[in-house]
């Protein structure tokens, strides 16, 4: 009898510390790339001083210098927008943020307060269309950032991702597949 | 532990460093070029010079430029965005900048070009203050890679003036 409880809390106890101390590892491991990540996003939050500091490039207006799918690091300076930068405006009452041109800027001398007008380098058009009702001009609340760097293609997954919610469920499902399966 | 998940992944993490690396070093490079660009704009006319129903003035004018932006061409370089600029200072703004003309150079063999050209962006001020006005042309460029950090730079020549009366 003492012989077989013996085995019994023997085998109970393997069982035991065989699921849950390489469960936990598994769990720390998961916890700490997605940690990871994070900080590596806060940190360009940070460094850039822009909410957003990257983008994927949407439309074709500034073909072709950017091609749809392409990704745009961001910073916001404090530094005065003149013209030819390339930067990150939102429209109020439009979700998508639009990546144009700067053409013309004017500068008040007291306050600093600009006013910018924007264009699409393949646009034929400024950007005045675009532009809520009635504005002629930008402001400086309406900049998000400029773009300063550029990496190709790179943004490419993000766009399929939300064209086919489907495709990233898929690869969220495989993904988290892999980690609950992977031994090391 | 070397099953063939196990090498797809390192081989696809260390193909993306190597990726990663070559596109950091080829953005570095760029670095290394000093470019010597050149340019020249005359006015050739004043085409008309009026005061809008609005108030604000516009003016029209021919342009005539010529530059030679051959040596921004690096192996990284995909393209050479240009324009010329008008820039002046007026009672009401400390900086007016506004974009007459400007271009797409695709290629270092189209980098040195002369071209003869109305201005392609109306020249209208925020309100009524280029009569006699002196301004600046400045010829802008930004510089995008083929993959890295963008560049920009530009050259002002200065002299230039408006006529005293609407033509």
């Amino acid at each position: 009898m003492t012989e077989n409880m013996g085995w019994f809390s023997r085998t109970l106890n393997s069982i035991k510390s065989i699921q849950i101390r390489p469960t936990l590892s598994q769990v720390i491991t998961l916890g700490l790339v997605v940690s990871s990540a994070l900080i590596i996003w806060k940190g360009f939050m940070c460094m850039t001083g822009s909410e957003s500091p990257v983008v994927v490039v949407l439309s074709e207006s500034m073909e072709p210098g950017f091609a749809r799918g392409d990704i745009l690091f961001l910073s916001m300076s404090n530094d005065p927008i003149r013209a030819g930068e390339i930067v990150v405006f939102n429209i109020d009452g439009r979700s998508i943020p639009i990546v144009h041109r700067v053409i013309e800027v004017h500068e008040r001398p007291d306050t600093g307060e600009v006013n910018v007008l924007t264009k699409g380098d393949n646009n034929d058009e400024n950007d005045r269309i675009l532009y809520a009702q009635g504005q002629k001009w930008l402001q400086r609340r309406h900049i998000m950032g400029r773009a300063v760097g550029f990496l190709p293609y790179v943004g490419w997954m993000t766009i399929i991702m939300t064209d086919r919610p489907i495709i990233k469920y898929i690869i969220m499902g495989a993904l988290g597949l892999l980690v609950i399966t992977s031994k090391d | 532990m070397h099953s063939f998940g196990y090498r797809a992944n390192a081989l696809l993490t260390f193909a993306l460093t190597i990726l990663a690396l070559m596109c950091a070093m080829a953005s570095f490079s760029d670095n290394l070029n000093h470019p010597t660009p050149t340019a020249q704009v005359q006015v050739l006319n004043i085409n008309w010079f009026q005061k809008q129903p609005n108030g604000n003035d516009e003016v029209s004018m021919t342009l005539n430029i010529s530059a030679d932006l051959q040596s921004l061409f690096t192996w990284n370089t995909k393209q050479v965005f240009v324009f010329l600029a008008a820039e002046y200072e007026t009672p009401k703004n400390s900086l007016n900048q506004i974009s007459l003309w400007d271009g797409i150079i695709p290629a270092k063999d189209n980098a040195k070009f002369w071209i003869h050209t109305s201005n392609k962006y109306r020249f209208i001020d925020q309100g009524s203050n280029l009569r006699g006005k002196e301004f600046n042309l400045t010829l802008h460029w930004h510089v995008m890679p083929k993959t890295g950090k963008m560049f920009a730079d530009k050259i002002v020549m200065s002299g230039y003036s408006l006529p005293e009366e609407y033509r």
